[in-house]
C-alpha cells in the first residue's frame, strides 16, 4: 500500500483527535476513580479502591436494577413500536419510504435535550395531552404524567426509537421476498411464515437496535432529571449527581467506568453471537 | 382426451394497475405432461406461473386444478409448489429443515418427515448434504435442493420459474436432462417457465408460446417448430425465412399456385387459402437447398448471391441476398459424397427447398 503524504497526515490526524479526545478522557475517568476524594481539589491521592467498594451498596445496586428496568422497558418499546414499522416502510414505494425517513431522521437536527423539554409542555398537568383529554371530557382533573416512570419511558423512546427503526429496516430491505413467497409456496401460514422465516431473518437487526437503544438509554440521565424529577432514576443520574452535586469525583468516575464495562461486555457479547451465527451460516432457529 | 385436465385456467385477466397483463387468457395442461410456457421477458409468462401458484390473484376468471376452482385458494393451501428462479432456500436452516419445510407446516409427523426427506434427497442425489447450510452449496447443488423442497410435497403441479437460467451452459444442459428424467419418475405435472427456446423444444411434452399477454401457439415441440401459427411464434423459435407470396390459383388438395418473387410455384398449405390471399411462406434454414448455378434444376426458384458464410462445424450457414434485397438464412448439412462443398463470397447461386416442406400462414400487415 502506497503512503500518500495526504494519507499519512489524515491517518495521524484522526488518531490524534481520537487520542485526545477519546482515549485521554477515558484514561482521567479511570485515573480519577482510583483516587480520594478531597472537598478543595475535587481529587487527591492515595490511590484507592474504596469508590469501588462503595458500588455495592444496597442504594447503588437498585439504583442499578431500576435504571437496567427502565431501559429494558423502553428498549421493548421501541422493539414493539419499531419492528411493524421498520416493515412496512421496508414495504413503501421508494417515494413514500424516503418521506418516512426523513421524517424520522428530522429531529435529529434539533438537540435532543430541547426535545426533551418539548416532551415536558406534552406530558405536564397543563401539557397538551391533560388539555385535549380534559377538552373532549375524558378526564375530569389532570392526570399527574410528569415527574413519574412513565414520562421517563416515554421520553427515552421518543429520543430512541429511529436508533430501533433504521437497523431493523435495513434487515427488512435485506430479506429476500422470494423467501416468504416460498414460506407461502410451502403452506406457512402468517404466524408461521413470521415465526420460521421472517424474525430468524431480521434478528440481526433486532438484536442491534435493541443494543443501540439500551446501553444508551441507561446513561441519559437529562431525560430522567427533566420528565422524572429529582429522582436518582438511571445510572446516568447517579453519575451527573456525584459530579456536579455531591461533587464525589472518584465515585462518579468509577460508577462510569463500571457502565462502560458492563456496556464493553454486553457488546462483546453480541460479536461473539453474530460471529458464531456467521460461521452456521445464518442464524439459529432450527426448532421448526 | 379422455382424461380431464390437471389444471385449467379459463379467461383469466389480471391487470397491474391499470395495465392489462393478461386478458381472457385461457389454458389447459393434462395431468403428468411436461408443459413449458415460452416467451420473451415481459410476455405474461411469469404472471401465469403466479397466478397458478397463487403469489397474485387473478381480476376475472377461474383456475381450476384438479377438479377443484383454487382461484380464491390461498398460495399456502394450494396443492401447487413453485422451483422459485433465486431458488429462494431458507439460508438459515440446513438442507435437511429446507426440504422438511413444507411437511412441517403440513403437521407430518416426524419419522414420516424424515422418511420423505431422506428419500426426496436421494432423488436428486444430496444424501450426503442434508446437514448442509445453503450458502455451502453450489449453484447446481442448490438447484437440486430447491426442487427436493418442492417435490417432498407430493404437489399436483410443480411450477418451475426459469429454474436453470442461472446456471452456466453445461450444467444447464445436464439440468434438463435431469429434470425430464425426474418429471417422468416422479409423474407429476410440470409447469416450466423459459424465455429459452432451445430449453422449451428439448425438454417439453407441449409448449405454450407467449406474446404481449396472449397466448400465441399451443403445440408439441415439432408442431411449434415446423408448423408455427404466425410470424410471431416462426421467429422466436429458431432462425426463420420468410417470403411473401400470393395465391393464385387453388389446385385442390391443397395445393396452389403461387407467385413469388419473379416466378410461379406450386406450394402446399395445411390451411385454406383462396386465390389472391396474400400468404407467407416460411422456410428454415435447414429447409433450404443452395446449388451452384451449373447444377440449377429445371424448376423456379431463386437466384441469389452469396454475402457471407459461416462453417459451424456441422453445418455451413450461409447468408445470401436475393435480387429484391432481402437477405435470407441458408444451413446445410456436410454431405459425405462431397465434404468440400463451399462458396465463395459474391458468388451466385440458386436457392431452391424441399418441395412439401414450405409452411404457409396468412400474410400479417
Amino acid at each position: 500500500m502506497s503512503q500518500s503524504p495526504f494519507r499519512r497526515f489524515i491517518i495521524i490526524l484522526t488518531l490524534a483527535w481520537l487520542a485526545l479526545f477519546v482515549l485521554a478522557p477515558h484514561f482521567l475517568v479511570v485515573l480519577t476513580s482510583v483516587m480520594t476524594p478531597d472537598s478543595e481539589h475535587l481529587a487527591v491521592w492515595p490511590m484507592t479502591l474504596d469508590a469501588y467498594a462503595r458500588i455495592w451498596e444496597p442504594l447503588y445496586a437498585d439504583v442499578f436494577w431500576q435504571s437496567l428496568a427502565l431501559s429494558a422497558k423502553a428498549t421493548l418499546i421501541c422493539l414493539l413500536l419499531g419492528y411493524p414499522f421498520a416493515y412496512i416502510v421496508a414495504k413503501m414505494s421508494p417515494a413514500w419510504r424516503a418521506f418516512m425517513m426523513f421524517l424520522m431522521i428530522i429531529p435529529f437536527w434539533t438537540n435532543s435535550l430541547i426535545r426533551t423539554y418539548a416532551i415536558k409542555l406534552l406530558l405536564g398537568n397543563k401539557g397538551l395531552f391533560n388539555w385535549v383529554l380534559e377538552a373532549i371530557g375524558v378526564i375530569d382533573a389532570p392526570i399527574q404524567m410528569i415527574y413519574t416512570e412513565f414520562a421517563v419511558v416515554f421520553g427515552l423512546t421518543y429520543i430512541l426509537l429511529p436508533f430501533m427503526a433504521l437497523p431493523l429496516i435495513s434487515s427488512f430491505d435485506k430479506l429476500d421476498k422470494d423467501l416468504i413467497e416460498a414460506g407461502h409456496d410451502l403452506g406457512a401460514g402468517f404466524w408461521q411464515r413470521f415465526y420460521h422465516i421472517v424474525l430468524p431473518l431480521t434478528m440481526p437487526g433486532v438484536v442491534a437496535g435493541c443494543l443501540i437503544v439500551f446501553l444508551p438509554a441507561m446513561g441519559m440521565f437529562y431525560v430522567a432529571d427533566l420528565l422524572g424529577g429529582a429522582k436518582n432514576l438511571l445510572l446516568g443520574n447517579i453519575i451527573k449527581n456525584q459530579f456536579l452535586v455531591v461533587r464525589d469525583w472518584p465515585f462518579g468516575s468509577a460508577f462510569s467506568v463500571t457502565l462502560i464495562v458492563i456496556m464493553g461486555m454486553m457488546l462483546w457479547l453480541y460479536y461473539a453471537a453474530n460471529k458464531k451465527v456467521q460461521r452456521m451460516g445464518g442464524l439459529d432457529d432450527q426448532n421448526l | 382426451m379422455s382424461k380431464p385436465p390437471i389444471l385449467t385456467l379459463a379467461d383469466i385477466t389480471k391487470r397491474f394497475d391499470t395495465q392489462e397483463v393478461l386478458s381472457g387468457f385461457n389454458l389447459s395442461i393434462e395431468d403428468g405432461e411436461f408443459f413449458t410456457i415460452l416467451g420473451p421477458s415481459g410476455c405474461g409468462k411469469t404472471t401465469v406461473l403466479r397466478l397458478i401458484a397463487g403469489f397474485e390473484g387473478a381480476d376475472e376468471g377461474r383456475i381450476m386444478l384438479n377438479g377443484q376452482d383454487v382461484s380464491k385458494l390461498s398460495a399456502e393451501k394450494r396443492p401447487v409448489n413453485t422451483v422459485f428462479q433465486s431458488y429462494a432456500l431458507f439460508p438459515h436452516m440446513t438442507v435437511f429443515d429446507n426440504v422438511a419445510f413444507g411437511l412441517k407446516m403440513a403437521k407430518v409427523s416426524k419419522p414420516e418427515i424424515a422418511e420423505r426427506v431422506k428419500e426426496a434427497l436421494a432423488t436428486v442425489r444430496l444424501s450426503d448434504f442434508a446437514t448442509r447450510k445453503p450458502h455451502q452449496l453450489s449453484g447446481g447443488q442448490k438447484q437440486r435442493v430447491a426442487i427436493a423442497r418442492a417435490v417432498v410435497n407430493r404437489p399436483k403441479v410443480l411450477l418451475l420459474d426459469e429454474s436453470l437460467s442461472a446456471l452456466d451452459y453445461k450444467l444447464r444442459q445436464q439440468m434438463q436432462m435431469e429434470l425430464k428424467q425426474l418429471q417422468r419418475k416422479l409423474g407429476i405435472t410440470f409447469i416450466y417457465v423459459t424465455h429459452d427456446q432451445e430449453e422449451a423444444l428439448s425438454m417439453s411434452d407441449r409448449v405454450l408460446v407467449m406474446h404481449n399477454g396472449q397466448a400465441q401457439q399451443v403445440g408439441t415441440p415439432r408442431e411449434i417448430y415446423e408448423c408455427p401459427n404466425n410470424l410471431f411464434v416462426a421467429s422466436f423459435i429458431g432462425e426463420i425465412n420468410v417470403f411473401n407470396a400470393e395465391i393464385l390459383e387453388n389446385l385442390g388438395d391443397y395445393r396452389y399456385l403461387a407467385a413469388m418473387d419473379g416466378f410461379k410455384r406450386e406450394i402446399h398449405a395445411d390451411r385454406r387459402f383462396e386465390a389472391g390471399d396474400k400468404v407467407h411462406v416460411l422456410l428454415r434454414p435447414e429447409d433450404l437447398r443452395i446449388e451452384y448455378l451449373e447444377d440449377a434444376p429445371d424448376r423456379p426458384g431463386f437466384s441469389g448471391k452469396v454475402l457471407e458464410r459461416n462453417y459451424t462445424g456441422q453445418t455451413l450457414d450461409s447468408q445470401i441476398q436475393l435480387p429484391s434485397g432481402q437477405t435470407i438464412m441458408a444451413s446445410e448439412f456436410f454431405d459425405e459424397d462431397d465434404p468440400d462443398f463451399d462458396y465463395s463470397i459474391n458468388q451466385k447461386v440458386w436457392v431452391d427447398w424441399v418441395h412439401g416442406w414450405e409452411h404457409v400462414i396468412k400474410a400479417e400487415s
